[in-house]
């Protein structure tokens, strides 16, 4: 009675999973990523972040007098604020899947499948979170007077930099084992890209103030993710004397059509980079 | 239906597996016990693809486990300590599960056994602990497996509870399916195992049947035959 059981098992499930593997792990993919998107949908976090941005817009509409100049100082906001939060977020959301993802990994998943599904699972629900927060406020008014494209160059570089920091968070997390050494380290390359960076970068012109540094600064801003985001929104926003010494030169170097091409491929890279980077330690990892 | 050769572990510098040589055989209960450490939680992780060994090979159905996950299909896991993610309810839990293996569950029993019905509706996160190890349990015996990984089944479970797991295990044992357990209680391995393994610092001490455990250490239950097994590593 019991033996024709276990061939039944054996029939159906393993040839099944095997034929369509590829079909297999696009399922697994897309199960995860919106078991995850829903999951992080519902948490207060996000909406925290979500409402964060909605009130800041809100205000700076209000309060700095045109649709450009609140863009402007929004760009600013986003480029600090954006890594900063999806670095934490990153690293906890990881750290909190941890059994979670132990049990999903004793199911016949592939390792590749779920840390795509788990990765998506994030990154849309906080890109989702900018583009309602930053763009709700500009949409309640009825887009009147918006420049739409600084809008969109905006909201777009805000999703490359969540793309980026989820990667870079989730190499943290899996690299540390340790939750409070991987959150320090997520808020340590924060403070190096935002803020130590630039000051590294001053004090290197000033010490090498007489040497031509124009190809230095190019590569010293494609190495930055946060610089370069900013480098290539300031080229969309057409006003990179505001924002730090690499923005400025870069400018001269990048302006028009092809520099923009050069930075959108290089934030392009950033995001690859730390996702293949992420991949193989989820793979490597032992849980 | 598993058979592990020579399998070693290393976690830094602490070898955890220093080549395990172990047969389980299919259609029976093997007990995997040891003191703290010793590496059954390393082993279990590695028969499910969780941890990969550094050495010695491991094969599930006389296939080496590596990275096709596909020979999970055929196995149900219950982990030891449930911990899932905060608004999530049982009735998803399950769902999801459905969901990766691509087959419907067949078999929800214990849904209504261990009376957790009510339950799987409500946050697994507000639950007690004993009312999600329930929800652990049928998630593991959800799709019909051939075999078990059940890694301390029956803690956090009452009585009733666990007196209902364990008649599960038995059936489920004399319908020809593999189960491996860990478990501190060594008289529930009395009542369930057919084999024990005692694993002690990353080796096997001990591989057999319970009578032929009970016979060599000349005791007359399992708890006295690990003692004296325990003892034994103390003394050398």
């Amino acid at each position: 009675m019991s033996a024709p059981n276990v061939t039944e098992t054996f029939g159906w499930t393993l040839p099944e999973v095997v034929a369509d593997a590829p079909r297999a792990k696009a399922h697994v993919i897309t199960r995860v990523a919106r078991f995850q998107a829903r999951e992080v949908m519902r948490s207060r976090w996000l909406l925290a972040y979500g409402c964060f941005f909605l009130v800041v817009t809100e205000g700076l509409l209000r309060f700095s007098g045109g649709d450009a100049r609140t863009i402007l100082s929004l760009a600013s906001i986003v480029l600090y604020v954006v890594p900063l939060l999806t670095l934490v977020f990153g690293t906890v959301y990881l750290y909190n899947a941890r059994e979670f993802t132990e049990l999903l990994l004793a199911q016949p998943v592939g390792r590749r499948g779920l840390f795509a599904g788990l990765y998506t699972g994030l990154t849309i629900p906080l890109v989702l979170a900018i583009a309602v927060g930053v763009g709700a406020p500009f949409v309640a008014r009825g887009f009147a007077d918006t420049p739409r494209g600084m809008l969109a160059a905006v909201i777009g570089a805000g999703a490359a930099l969540t793309m980026i920091f989820t990667a870079i968070a989730f190499c943290i997390a899996l690299w540390c084992e340790d939750r409070l050494r991987g959150l320090g380290a997520a808020i340590g390359v924060w403070m190096l890209g935002a803020i130590v960076y630039d000051g590294l970068v001053m004090a290197a012109v000033a010490a090498f103030s007489d040497y031509p540094l124009e190809r230095a600064m190019l590569v010293l801003t494609l190495a930055n993710p946060i610089d370069l985001a900013r480098v290539t929104l300031l080229l969309q926003l057409d006003v990179s004397a505001l924002m730090g010494y690499t923005g400025a030169v870069v400018q001269q170097f990048l302006g028009g059509a092809t520099g923009t091409l050069v930075a959108v491929c290089a934030l392009a890279l950033w995001i690859i980079g730390p996702i293949a980077l992420g991949v193989r330690a989820f793979v490597r990892k032992d849980f | 239906m598993i058979v592990s050769r020579g399998l070693t572990k290393t976690y830094g510098s602490v070898e955890v597996l220093r080549g395990v040589d172990l047969t389980i055989a299919r259609g029976r209960v093997t007990a995997i016990v040891g003191p703290n450490g010793a590496g059954k939680t390393t082993f279990i992780k590695a028969l499910l693809g969780l941890t990969r060994a550094d050495g010695g090979s491991l094969t599930f159905a006389g296939a080496e486990i590596g990275d096709d996950a596909a020979y999970r299909a055929r196995i149900g896991y219950m982990p030891q300590i449930a911990h899932f993610p905060d608004n999530l309810t049982g009735t998803e839990l399950l769902e999801l599960l459905r969901d990766l293996r691509g087959t419907p569950s067949c078999d929800e029993q214990l849904v209504d056994q261990l009376n957790v019905r009510a339950s799987l509706d409500k946050k697994l996160r507000v639950l007690s602990g004993g009312t999600r190890q329930k929800v652990n349990a049928v998630a593991a015996f959800l799709f019909a497996p051939e075999l078990y990984v059940l890694d301390e089944p029956t803690s956090g479970l009452d009585p009733l509870s666990s007196s209902i797991l364990k008649e599960r295990i038995l059936v489920e044992r004399r319908a020809g399916h593999t189960i491996i357990l860990t478990s501190h209680i060594l008289s529930e391995i009395d009542e369930l195992a057919d084999d024990i393994v005692y694993l002690c610092d990353g080796t096997v001490h001990f591989a057999g049947g319970v009578t032929e455990l009970k016979r060599q250490t000349g005791t007359p239950t399992i708890e006295r035959a690990i003692a004296a097994l325990m003892r034994q590593e103390v003394a050398a």
